[in-house]
C-alpha cells in the first residue's frame, strides 16, 4: 500500500506548490489584500452550505469526465474527446427530457449511450486503421458541439422550435435550451431533500451517482477479467494478441466506455435543472478539466472522486477573490494547479527515490512511513490508489534482461 | 601506478526487497579480459551499472588507477574513459551509423557539425580493429551484429580504455561470436581492459584471463582461467554440479501431432516470401528443432504457426484439426503453447505484476474467474506455486512488476506459464536465450520431460550446442526453405553449419551453381 501513499502524496504536493504560486501572484498584484483573500478562497467552499452544495454539484460531472479520461489512460488510450462526448450526452439527455418527456433516469441512460456512440467512432478508427485517437476525438469534439448547436436551434416539431424556451413560454431567448422546471420537471434529477438540507437548489443526488459509478469502474478495472484484458491491451498490445485477447475489439470497447462516462457527466450537469445548455462557440471546458482530474488522480477511478472534488472546491473558492482581484486571476491560479497536476507523476518519481534512499540509509521502514503520514490535508482511504498511474512504475531493480 | 586500472571495493547496492549487490569486490587489471560470471539475477548488471554511473552504491568505493573516484552518471564514467556496450543496444534507429557513433560527442566548430573529421576518425578506427561498418547505413537497416560493432566503435571513438560488454554474444551468430572474441583480444594487446559479462562458460574459457563469480548478489571469488575448468566455474556460479549433457532415453515417436503442409508466409520487408513452401511433421514424444541462422524465416514461420500472422498458402493441422485460420485463443485451447522469441514484445505485459503475467494464458479459465470476476486468491496461490516450482526470483514475489525482474527470471516465468498449460504441442522459440547454465539445464530438462510425457515439442534455436543436444530431429532452415533434415547423432556441427549458411541443400543442387559462379568470375 506504500505505493498508493506515495501517489497521494505526490498529488498533494502538486496542489500545495500550485497554491503557493497563486499566493505569490496575489502578493505581487495587491500585497495588502493577498493574505485575507487567499484565506477566503481556501475556506469559501465550506464557509456556508449553499457554497458546499455548489462544490458538490460541479464535482459530479467533473468526476465523470475525469473517469472518462482516466479509464482511457488505463487502457493505453488518450481520450481528448471527453468534451464532445459530454456535449452530445448533454444534448441527448435534454432531448429526451424536453421533447420525449422521459423521466430523469431514462434521460441519463440516453446520455450514457450517446457518449458511448461518440466514443465509438474514434475507437473504431483506431482499431481498424490505426488512426491516432487523439486526432479523431479532437475532431469529434467539434463535430459534436456544432451538431448539437444546429439541432438545438433548428429542431422543430409541429412547426415549433422544441428545444428552445419559446416552445413553452413566450420568450425571445434563442441561444439556450428551455428550462426544465417548466418543460419537464420529471426530468430533473431528484434532490431527495438535500436541497433543503443544504439550502440550495444546486444540491441533488448526482454526486452520489458519480461516486457509485467511480467505484464500479474501479472494480471493473481491478477485479474483472474484462478489466484485466483492457489493461493488458493498453500496456502491451502485442502480448495481449499473443494471449488470444481481441485487442481491436477492446480498443473500441474502451473508447465506448470512456465516452459513456463523459456523456453521463453531461446528463448529470444539465439535468440538475439549474442550467440550460447555451449555444456554444467554444468547446465546453468540462471535458478538458476531466484531463486534469485524471492526471491529478493518476488515472485511479477512486482518486478521480477526490481530485474532482478538489478542483470543484477551488473553482468555487476562486469566486470569492472578486472583486478585489480580477476574475482572470482565479483562472490563472486554477490553471497553475492543474498544470502542476501534470507533474504529479514526476513528483511521484522523485518522492519514490527520496523515500527509498531514506529507507535504505536507516534500513527501517517505520522511519519513512511517518514522514508521509504526517502530510496534510486530504485524507484518502488506503485502497484509493493501489495501482500505478498510466505511465510506468519507477523501480528498476536488477535489470539483466 | 596501481596494478589495477579499476577497483570496486565492498560495493553494496540495495533495491526494495532485494540486496542486489552485497559487499562485492572486483579488481580489473590493465590489459586483461576479466569475465563477470553469475546466474540470472546474481547482480552482474547492477554492479556494472554502478560502475557506469547509472546507479549509486549505498556502500563501497570505486578507484581508478588507485585514486578514489565518484561516478554519478554515465558522463562521469565517460570522462574516466569507461565505456559500455549494453545488452540491449542504445542506438537511434533512424540515424546513420556515423551519427550514432558521434552522438553526445559531436565534433563542432562554432556549433556547426564537423562530420568529415568524425568520418575520418571512425573509418580509421574501423580499419584498425577490423570492425567493418558502413558509416552511412541507417541502424534500422543493418544486422544485429553490425549494430554491436557500432556500439563498440562508439566506445573507441570516445577513447575509452575500460570497455564493459554486457552479454554481448547473446544476439550473435556463432561466426560473429568468433569475430568478437578476436576483436576483444586485439583490444587487450593495445592495453585496453575489458569487463565481460556473460554466462556462457565456453566464451570465458576462450577469451578471459580472470573471472569473478557472483551468486545471489554475493561475491564468491575470483579465479585465473588458466587454473580452472568449466565445471569448477559452473559450480561456483550455481553452487552445485551442473550437468552439461542432456539426458534422453530412446523413445519411439507416436502419432502425428503437428502437420505442416506447403506453408508460405509473405515477408513484411520485401516482395519475396519469408517462408517458402515449408512442410514437415512433429509427432508425439519427439523434439524437432528448427535450426538456422537468425533471419531465415523461422520467426515468420512461428508467427504463422501460432496465429500471430497470416500465411498466404498452405495448411497446418494440429491433432487432426485444421488450424490454418483458427484464432490464437482457439489454438491455445486445442493444446498449443508458445514460448515466444521476444519476451518483451509478446511474452509479458511488463507493467503487470508477475502473478498477472503468470495467468496471462489462463485468466479466463473457471479456475481463475467466476462470472467475470478474477479470483485473486486463486491467482495468488497459483503464482506462488509456479514461483516455487520454477525458482523464479524477484524482489517482491507475486506482486513484483515484471519490468523490474531480471531477464532470466522473466524468461523462467514465461516458460513456467507455458509448460504448466500441459500442452500437446509446445512451440519453444529460443527458450534459453539469455539464461545461465543452471537455468538452461532446467529448461532442457523440462523440454525433454514434455517429450517423455508423449507431447510434441517444436524447438526453434540458433545455439548450435542446443541444436546438437536437445532434439530428436533437426530441420535446417535457410532463406525460408527447409534445406536439410538430420539425426543429431549422425551429423557434425561443421556439416550443419554448411547447410545453415546455404552452402548445401539436400533437395537441390547448390554446389554446382556456386562452382559455376566461381568459374564465371575466373
Amino acid at each position: 500500500m506504500k505505493k498508493g501513499m506515495i501517489s497521494v502524496l505526490a498529488s498533494v504536493i502538486s496542489i500545495l506548490i500550485g497554491l503557493l504560486f497563486g499566493l505569490l501572484l496575489l502578493l505581487a498584484v495587491n500585497s495588502s489584500q493577498a493574505f485575507p483573500k487567499f484565506g477566503e478562497m481556501l475556506t469559501a467552499g465550506v464557509s456556508e452550505m449553499p457554497k458546499l452544495a455548489k462544490v458538490l454539484y460541479q464535482a459530479a460531472p467533473l468526476i465523470m469526465t475525469g473517469l472518462a479520461v482516466a479509464f482511457a489512460f488505463k487502457t493505453g488510450l488518450f481520450n481528448i474527446g471527453a468534451s464532445g462526448q459530454y456535449t452530445v450526452g448533454a444534448f441527448c439527455a435534454l432531448f429526451c427530457a424536453i421533447v420525449l418527456r422521459m423521466p430523469w433516469w431514462a434521460c441519463l441512460i440516453a446520455a450514457f449511450i450517446a457518449g458511448a456512440i461518440w466514443g465509438f467512432f474514434p475507437g473504431l478508427f483506431k482499431a481498424l486503421f490505426n488512426v491516432n485517437e487523439v486526432i479523431t476525438s479532437i475532431m469529434f469534439n467539434w463535430i459534436g458541439m456544432m451538431a448539437v448547436n444546429l439541432l438545438c436551434m433548428n429542431l422543430k416539431q409541429g412547426g415549433k422550435l422544441v428545444m428552445l424556451p419559446i416552445a413553452w413560454v413566450p420568450s425571445p431567448i434563442k441561444d439556450r435550451t428551455a428550462d426544465l422546471s417548466y418543460a419537464n420537471a420529471e426530468a430533473i434529477i431528484p434532490r431527495a431533500g438535500l436541497d433543503k438540507l443544504f439550502n440550495s437548489n444546486y444540491m441533488n443526488i448526482s454526486i452520489f451517482l458519480a461516486i457509485v459509478v467511480a467505484l464500479i469502474l474501479w472494480v471493473v478495472l481491478n477485479r474483472t477479467t474484462f478489466g484485466y484484458e483492457l489493461k493488458a491491451c493498453g500496456f502491451n498490445k502485442n502480448a495481449s494478441t499473443y494471449a488470444g485477447i481481441n485487442a481491436k475489439r477492446n480498443i473500441v470497447l474502451s473508447m465506448m466506455i470512456s465516452g459513456a462516462m463523459a456523456g453521463l457527466g453531461g446528463g448529470l450537469y444539465y439535468l440538475a435543472g439549474t442550467a440550460s445548455y447555451n449555444i456554444q462557440k467554444v468547446l465546453l471546458p468540462m471535458g478538458f478539466n476531466g484531463i486534469s482530474v485524471a492526471l491529478l488522480a493518476m488515472s485511479n477511478p477512486i482518486g478521480c472522486i477526490f481530485s474532482a472534488l478538489f478542483i470543484s472546491y477551488i473553482q468555487v473558492g476562486g469566486e470569492s477573490l472578486q472583486p478585489v482581484f480580477a476574475k482572470e486571476m482565479i483562472d490563472i491560479i486554477i490553471a497553475v494547479i492543474i498544470y502542476l497536476s501534470a507533474f504529479a507523476l514526476l513528483t511521484k518519481t522523485i518522492l519514490s527515490k527520496f523515500i527509498r534512499t531514506d529507507k535504505s540509509n536507516v534500513n527501517d521502514e517505520s522511519k519513512a512511513a511517518p514522514a508521509t503520514a504526517a502530510e496534510p490535508p486530504k485524507a484518502v482511504p488506503e485502497e484509493a490508489a493501489p495501482t500505478d498511474g498510466p505511465a510506468k512504475s519507477e523501480e528498476k531493480e536488477d535489470e539483466e534482461k | 601506478m596501481s596494478e589495477y586500472v579499476i577497483e570496486m571495493l565492498n560495493i553494496t547496492k540495495v533495491f526494495p526487497g532485494i540486496k542486489a549487490n552485497d559487499n562485492i569486490t572486483l579488481q580489473l587489471k590493465r590489459g586483461e579480459v576479466h569475465a563477470l560470471l553469475g546466474e540470472n539475477g546474481a547482480g552482474k548488471s547492477t554492479l556494472m551499472s554502478v560502475l557506469f554511473g547509472l546507479y549509486q552504491a549505498e556502500e563501497g568505493v570505486i578507484k581508478k588507477d588507485g585514486e578514489v573516484v565518484h561516478i554519478n552518471n554515465p558522463n562521469d564514467a565517460n570522462a574516466l574513459h569507461i565505456g559500455m556496450v549494453h545488452q540491449h543496444f542504445k542506438l537511434v534507429e533512424i540515424f546513420s551509423v556515423l551519427d550514432n557513433i558521434i552522438l553526445g560527442a559531436e565534433p563542432n566548430k562554432l556549433g556547426f557539425l564537423q562530420k568529415a573529421e568524425a568520418r575520418k576518425k571512425v573509418v580509421a578506427l574501423s580499419e584498425k580493429y577490423g570492425l567493418q561498418v558502413d558509416p552511412d547505413a541507417k541502424i534500422e537497416d543493418i544486422s544485429v551484429g553490425m549494430q554491436q560493432r557500432v556500439e563498440i566503435l562508439k566506445m573507441l571513438y570516445r577513447d575509452n580504455e575500460i570497455l564493459i560488454f554486457d552479454e554481448p554474444t547473446a544476439v550473435l551468430t556463432p561466426q560473429e561470436i568468433d569475430e568478437l572474441m578476436e576483436i576483444m583480444r586485439n583490444f587487450t594487446k593495445e592495453g585496453k581492459s575489458i569487463l565481460f559479462i556473460t554466462h556462457k562458460l565456453n566464451e570465458i574459457m576462450a577469451v578471459a584471463d580472470r573471472c569473478t563469480v557472483l551468486r545471489k548478489g554475493k561475491y564468491i571469488g575470483t579465479v585465473d582461467i588458466k587454473n580452472t575448468t568449466k565445471e569448477e566455474l559452473s559450480r561456483m556460479m550455481v553452487g552445485r554440479d551442473v550437468q552439461f549433457e542432456v539426458e534422453k532415453k530412446p523413445q519411439q515417436p507416436g502419432d502425428v501431432v503437428l502437420d505442416v503442409q506447403n506453408v508460405t508466409v509473405p515477408s513484411k520487408l520485401h516482395s519475396n516470401n519469408a517462408v517458402k513452401d515449408v512442410s514437415f511433421q512433429v509427432r508425439a514424444g519427439e523434439i524437432v528443432c528448427l535450426a538456422g541462422i537468425e533471419g531465415n524465416g523461422q520467426t515468420q514461420f512461428v508467427y504463422a504457426l501460432t496465429g500471430l500472422d497470416k500465411m498466404s498458402h498452405g495448411k497446418i493441422t494440429l491433432l487432426g484439426h485444421d488450424i490454418s485460420k483458427m484464432k490464437i485463443r482457439d489454438r491455445s485451447k486445442l493444446g498449443m503453447a508458445h514460448i515466444p522469441e521476444d519476451r518483451h514484445k509478446h511474452g509479458l505485459v511488463l507493467d503487470f505484476s508477475l502473478e498477472q503475467n503468470l495467468v496471462l494464458q489462463r485468466y479466463w479459465q473457471p479456475e481463475f474467474q467466476k462470472a467475470g470476476f478474477i479470483r485473486s486468491g486463486e491467482v495468488r496461490k497459483y503464482a506462488e506455486k509456479l514461483i516455487a516450482k520454477n525458482d523464479i526470483r524477484s524482489g517482491q514475489g507475486p506482486i513484483t512488476t515484471a519490468r523490474s525482474m531480471s531477464g532470466g527470471n522473466q524468461q523462467k516465468a514465461i516458460i513456467a506459464r507455458e509448460i504448466d498449460k500441459n500442452p500437446e504441442l509446445l512451440v519453444a522459440v529460443q527458450p534459453t536465450r539469455g539464461l545461465d547454465v543452471g537455468a538452461i539445464e532446467s529448461v532442457h530438462k523440462q523440454l525433454v520431460a514434455q517429450r517423455d510425457a508423449g507431447k510434441a515439442v517444436l524447438l526453434v534455436s540458433l545455439e548450435l550446442e542446443e541444436v546438437m543436444s536437445v532434439p530428436d530431429r533437426i530441420l535446417v532452415m535457410y532463406e525460408g526453405e527447409i534445406v536439410g533434415e538430420f539425426n543429431p547423432k549422425e551429423v557434425t556441427v561443421e556439416e550443419l553449419g554448411l547447410y545453415m549458411a546455404g552452402a548445401k541443400n539436400m533437395y537441390r543442387d547448390v554446389g554446382a551453381k556456386a562452382e559455376e559462379k566461381e568459374g564465371n568470375n575466373a
